[in-house]
This record gives structure tokens, sequence and C-alpha cells, in this order.
């Protein structure tokens, strides 16, 4: 596959992975937060842990839109689509997500009418086929998703289809990284920045990290070659001292970022003056809502929406993973009451959530460390 | 080092605690193995004998015979390269091939639902008829229900095969021993990403078809040549190689890795399976099979399976080692690896 | 977030310019090209695809730019150490080039 194999070459891969390792030498202990869950997948699937130096700490940001949805939002959705006239249409990614009476899967198998889509077009081509039914979308991700959306509800009002509505849960990158930066736990020399997001907002937006709280950002691709060139560039930063923007993945990403897409965003959305987000409390002008404009395709304007607050589930620590502040073995359900099976919480679902990776990948490999060095 | 005897992975007396069946229970990942073993097993099975297997092994009047049975829901019923009608037959056969027997006769159950056009029946069954001819295999005798309109999507097939066991050849998991190798007939998920989508819901169109055959006289030409050195035999359908290889570790208490690069993976599945965030190895096949054989006879297991028809694109993709003991590990080229376990549920699209 | 993925546009469609199929090492899907209206992409340009999608086009040139650096990853750096092991007499005139 163009422009994908290229950047999965094993030896270019282990000849990156040497520079690291000289890079970061042996005295210095570098934590390094990738923002973004896409990378934090990559990172487990490519198996880079194995080739990077033991000094160089990855630490998980909170990247997954799916892990920072509070239990709450995902009740309301549901209960919208209770409406028997209503279609629930969301990506596979929300499918076993739990809400408190169960995920949309769990409802569909109750007789809900819940479908999977890969493009919110493909969620307004449902409700071009069902006229006598009300398709709701649950929109969800990041900047990156959001365009999408915008001109998936511009092509609704354009083409005058009034049975479709997007439920949207649509969230920002900046002021997830501030809260982190914010937070008192936080110990980082550096990030990992999310490069398709980026594709939209650009390179400008993180100037601030470089620039106010002297921290180098790399935005980065998602192949193996990516991340580790990204490594090489933020270690480079480090050693010498600087701190600043620098775009690894410009065969996507612009400075600018993609005007068009940023000006669909502001033809359908605006700032919500603060969200709710897992873990990490109420931050404000953090997600987005429908504007009065499009208001008719709004959900939550269509449909009565309960609005309940839901709290994590005792002992479930969803938000200090998610800040970076605890590895997932340290949540007290972790492996117990929380498995990839049966989970409490969306990060133990989400492909991205940083407990399901550690759950399949890094538990098992670090067991068998263990029991290799107790042969030994 | 020496290969020690492998751990003998006991049937846990898991109690099966869901409220109600779920999809998932049915998709052939852990929900699947949590509910054979937890529910069926210990009120059908009495104390389990073994791992449980694709096939049982069962003695009358002195002859040893090998028995299974399968079940086919599939949706939409036709689709690029096959139909339902073949996977009930191809299914069955390929159960009790890589149980390491040869299945002579089947009988058929048919649950109809009511309005189901006649000649959307009739092509099945000529399929049926077409697939059992090529497979060498008699339809002795079946049974049909129907049901009312909304109660079974169009219909489903069930078929219970009985065959006689392969000469020079025992299946069990026990006997897998370190520096084993794994090997996979071809490349992998092109039914399930036909299936995925020939549903039409995702809107991707791939010159792509299901794999769907007998895997038996490949089975027959690997057992010819390898006889005794052939330690287990899989036929990865739902829940993909990953699933089946991760039943296989737990079974003999080994670990199972995979080198990345060596699975075959047709262009077209990898490309939907990069895009919908889908795993390969998760993925369904209905026309190969894995099998572990012992390092001595790898080499010419795999002439004997390249140079049979249909076998080219076998490939060693993997070996037995004691760690990670139960578990199966990925290994790519460059150093890195990862745990990959059986799938949850159904494979679903992801866009983050 | 955001798993996207490159593609090929084989043909944009006749009856609307903001579509086009596009060809991923074999699997063909239409998809929205309205985000790159500001720069049109042609049959065979390649593009990054999200939720059926076009976010950004895909630069060759970017591509094998970052080959080439990768490539001569640790040699640039290899000569820099090996010049700085002259003693100052023997620094080449102008410093290191």
């Amino acid at each position: 596959m163009r422009f994908v194999d290229e950047f999965r070459e094993p030896e270019l891969i282990s000849k990156t992975a040497e520079e690291i390792r000289r890079l970061a030498g042996t005295e210095r202990h570098y934590c390094i937060m990738e923002v973004c869950g896409g990378h934090t997948h990559a990172i487990y699937r490519f198996g880079l842990k194995d080739i990077l130096p033991e000094n160089i700490e990855l630490i998980h940001g909170p990247g997954c839109p799916v892990c920072v949805l509070p239990m709450g939002r995902i009740d309301d959705g549901l209960a919208i689509a209770q409406q028997p006239e209503v279609i629930f249409a969301a990506f596979g990614d929300m499918m076993r997500v739990p809400g408190t009476q169960g995920s949309p899967l769990e409802h569909k198998a109750r007789g809900m009418d819940v479908r999977i889509v890969y493009s919110p077009s493909d969620a307004l081509r449902l409700a071009r086929l069902n006229p006598g039914k009300q398709v709701m979308f649950f929109a969800i991700g990041f900047e990156t998703t959001a365009p999408s959306t915008a001109l998936t509800m511009m092509r609704a009002k354009a083409e005058g289809i009034r049975n479709f509505s997007v439920f949207c849960n649509h969230v920002m990158v900046i002021p997830a990284i501030r809260a982190i930066l914010e937070s008192p736990d936080m110990r980082l020399d550096a990030f990992i920045g999310p490069g398709h997001v980026s594709t939209v907002i650009g390179c400008r937006p993180y100037e601030w990290i470089a620039q106010n709280e002297h921290k180098p950002i790399v935005v980065s691709g998602f192949e193996p070659l990516d991340l580790l060139q990204s490594i090489v560039m933020l270690l480079r930063q480090l050693r010498n001292g600087e701190a600043k923007v620098e775009n690894q993945y410009k065969r996507v990403v612009a400075w600018e970022g993609n005007p068009a897409a940023l000006r669909a965003m502001a033809e359908v959305f605006q700032v919500r003056p603060y969200f709710e987000w897992r873990g990490m409390g109420s931050i404000p002008q953090s997600a987005l809502c429908v504007n009065d404009k499009y208001g008719e395709w709004d959900a939550e304007q269509r449909f009565a929406v309960p609005g309940i607050r839901v709290t994590d589930p005792k002992g479930a620590q969803c938000g200090e993973v998610l800040k970076g502040a605890l590895k997932p073995h340290q949540c007290k359900l972790f492996g117990r009451e929380c498995t990839p099976e049966r989970p409490v919480g969306a990060l133990m679902v989400s492909s991205e959530g940083s407990c399901a990776a550690y759950h399949n990948y890094e538990h098992r490999k670090a067991a068998m460390v263990t029991s290799l060095s107790a042969i030994a | 080092m020496s290969a020690r005897a492998p751990k003998l992975a006991e049937a846990a007396s898991i109690r099966f605690r869901d409220p109600q069946i779920e999809m998932a229970h049915g998709a052939g990942g852990k929900a699947s193995r949590r509910l054979v073993e937890g529910l069926f097993a210990p009120l059908l099975f009495g104390n389990a004998p073994g791992p449980l297997g694709d096939a049982a092994e069962v003695e009358i009047g002195g002859t040893k015979v090998a028995i299974t049975t399968d079940s086919f829901v599939v949706k939409p019923l036709a689709f690029p390269g096959g139909s339902i009608g073949e996977l009930a037959i191809n299914g069955t056969v390929n159960d009790l091939a890589v149980s390491g027997a040869k299945a002579e006769v089947l009988v058929v159950t048919f649950v109809l639902e009511a309005g189901l056009p006649t000649a959307v029946l009739e092509t099945e069954i000529r399929a049926m008829g077409n697939a059992a001819r090529k497979a060498g295999v008699r339809i002795v005798g079946g049974d049909t229900k129907v049901v009312e309109h909304g109660q079974a999507d169009q219909m489903y097939i069930t078929t219970t095969g009985i065959g006689g066991l392969l000469r020079g050849v025992t299946i069990d998991p026990r006997s897998v021993r370190t520096g084993d190798k794994v090997l996979l007939s071809g490349p992998i998920g092109d039914h399930g990403i036909t299936i995925l989508l020939a549903r039409g819901e995702l809107d991707l169109q791939a010159d792509l078809g299901s794999d769907t055959r007998s895997v038996l006289p490949l089975v027959e030409a690997l057992v010819k040549v390898a006889g005794q050195g052939v330690r287990w035999m899989r036929d990865p359908t739902r829940g993909g190689v990953a699933t089946s290889l991760n039943e296989l570790a737990r079974d003999c208490g080994l670990g199972v890795v995979l080198f990345d690069d060596q699975v075959p993976v047709r262009d077209a599945v990898r490309g939907a399976c990069e895009l919908l965030g889908l795993d390969p190895l998760h993925i369904a096949s209905e026309g190969q099979f894995l099998a572990v054989v012992a390092p001595e006879c790898a080499d010419a297991a795999m002439n004997a399976l390249t140079s049979a028809p249909g076998g080219s694109e076998a490939q060693i993709i993997g070996e037995i080692r004691e760690q990670p003991a139960g578990s199966v590990l990925v290994t790519t080229l460059y150093g890195g690896s990862r745990i990959i376990d059986m799938l949850v549920g159904d494979p679903l699209p992801r866009i983050c | 977030m955001c798993l996207a993925i490159p593609g090929k546009i084989v043909e944009i469609s006749s009856d609307n310019k903001d579509a086009a199929l596009v060809d991923i090492a074999g699997v063909r899907r239409k998809i929205d090209l309205t985000l790159l209206q500001d720069d049109k992409p042609l049959p065979g340009d390649w593009v990054l695809i999200h939720v059926g999608f076009a976010m950004s086009k895909i630069s060759e040139q970017d591509a094998l730019d970052q080959m080439h650096t990768l490539q001569s990853l640790g040699e640039s750096e290899a000569a820099i150490q090996e010049v700085s092991g002259l003693s100052a007499d023997d620094a080449p005139p102008g410093g290191l080039a």
C-alpha cells in the first residue's frame, strides 16, 4: 500500500530506533505524551515500545474521543433513540461503550434500531432511505471528524432532509492539552502532537505549548517511521534545550491547516461554554454544539434530552488514567471488575483506550518477561 | 533446549453468568467459549474428557468415527464467491478434515422463513448438491421446518457430518511441543471481508470473493507426507486465525509466536482492514486451515501443500515457544511485538 | 482519534464535482472532496481519507523528502562527530559546510 508500506520498512525502523537510542543516552529519563488515541493504538499495534530505550517513557494522553465522554452523554443519546421511530446511527467505536443501562449493541439486542456507519454521510443516506423514521447520528471525534459532520449537516439543509439530526459530542484538542498541563501531577517533557487533527487546525494552535510552557511538540504521522522520527526530533530539541512546534507529518499537514474544513465547522457549530469530560471535570470552551442556524438538525433541540450527570462507577479511576497520572493497572478495577469483555469505562472498550491497550498487550508481555527471568 | 511436555489446560468450571444471550455469544470468540464451557459442557458433556475440538471422535460397535455439526446463518444469503448452501457443506467437511477425518455422509436441516421464494431455496439446494459432489460427500437425509415470517432470516441451515478417521494422524493439542511450526494454507480474511462488503452498509466495493472450499484435499496431502508429525489443525472461521491460535495456546499451555510479515493477506482484504480499522487476524476464512507440525516435517509439509492444487499460497507463519504461555504473540522484523487476543464479539469497524 | 488512510483518486463523479471514487489497495468507495475545494485533486492524485471525506492531498515530494531524511539519519551526525574530532588547526576554512 502506497504511503503506508514505505513507512513500515523494517530496516529503516531499526535504523531510526538506533538513532533514538544514541540520542536518548542513559543519564536522563524522558516523559513524552502522545495526545492522540490513534497514536496510542499505533504504538501498541506496531510494538514500538519494544524498540525504544528504557529511559523513554510514553504517556498516553486523553485524545480518545470515546473515552472522554461521560456516561451520562451515552445515556442521553440512547434515551433519544428509545423512541420507536428513531434510528440510532454511530461509528463502530461507540457500539460497546457502556451506558448505565448497557451499550448501544446491548440496546440493539433488546430491539432498538441501532446501525453502524462508517461515515456521517452514510447516516444521512439512512435518513433518505427511511423517510418514515428519524435518524439520529451520535457524532463523536475531535477536530478531525467535526468538519465531516458539519458538511453532512450542510447537505441535509441544502437537500431539505428533515428526518436527520446530530447529537453532537465533538470535542477540542487544545483545551484537553491545556487541562493536562495545568494538572498538578503533570511531569511531561514533550508532546507528540495529533497528526490528523492538525490536518484541520494546522500547527499554529500549538505554539503556546512551546512558547509559554516551554515544552517541545512535534506533529506526527501514524506509521512506525512517523512516530519514531517524531521522537528523534523531540529528543534533539530536548538535548538542545529548545522548545518549538515542528511538523513531522508534512506530507499531509499544512502549517495553516485546512481552511475549507475550518469554514465548514464555523458554519454549523459553535463552542459550548463548558463541557464535562470524563474524569477531568468541566472544561470551558472545550466542545462543540450545533448553532442556531442549524438548530433544526440538532438532536438536543429536536428531542428531550434527560441530561442527567452520571458519575463514574465506584472505584473507577478513568480520569486519572486519562490524564496519564495513573497507569491502567493501578486503577483498582483493572482486570477484575473491568475487563475488555465487561468494561466499566470506555478506556477499556475503545480500541484507543489505554486500559484496553494495556490489558491486551502490556499486561501479558510483562508476565512473559517475569516468567522468563524466573527461569533464567 | 528440549521441548518439555506441555501443561494440560483444564476446562475451568466457568459458570455462565450472563443474564441474556447476546450476538457476541455466537461470534466465535471469548463470549462463545464462555457459553460452551460454562453452560453446555458441564450440563451436556459431563466431565470434560479434554479440550473441545471441531469434531468429536466416537466409537460405535468397535469402529471409530468422527462426528460434527454446524449451523449456518449468513446475511446476505448469496455473495461473491458463494452462498449459504456452499458454506453449509464445506464448513462441515472442513471441521471433519481438520479433526483428521474424511467426511462421508451429511444430514441437513433447514429452518425456513415463510414467504421465502422457492427460487431462492432451489438455488441453495443446487449449490449444496454441487458442493457435496465436489467435496465427495453424500447427503443422506435431513429435516425441514418452516417458521413465521420475521422469525428467521430467510433460511438457517444446519449440517451434521460423519467421517472415517484419516490414517496415520492423531489430532491433539496436548501433543504440541516447543519448536513446532505453524502453517497456514493460504490468504486469510477473504470470506469475512466479502460478507462485510456484501451487506452494503459500508458502501465499499472490491474485487473479492468468499474463499469457501473443501480443504480436505490439502489436509490429505499434508497428512500423507507428515503423518504423526501433524499435531493439531483448525479452520479459522469466525474469530479468525487469532481466535483459533488462542484456543490452541490455551489448550496446550504454550506460546504461539506469529511472524507478522509471513501471514498471507490479499491486498483488497488488507485495504479494507486498514480502512475500517480491523485486524485481518480476526477475520473469518472459509477455505483455509492452520496446522501445527513437528519441525522435522515442516519442509516436506510445505512442499506437499504448495504443490497441491489450491495450496500454492501456503506459508509457515509462526512457531510454538514456551512464552508467552497460553497467549499468541505477533512479532515484526524490526523487533516489535504485540499480544493478540481472541475476538470479543463481532469485529467492528472503527474511525478512531 | 482519527483513523485516516491514503487512497488514490480513480475518477471524479460526473454528476457531482465534489465526489470521487477512490481506490485503497483494490477497495473502492465514493468519497466527498468538499474539504479540498480550495485545491481540487485530479484522478491519479493521492488523498488522505477519514470517514468518507478527503482531508488533505498527499504530497509525494514531502513523502520522498521524509524517506531521504530517514535514510541519511545518523550519517550527518557521524560526519559532524568526525570533523569535531579534528583540532582547531585542522578545521577546514569557513567552518563546517
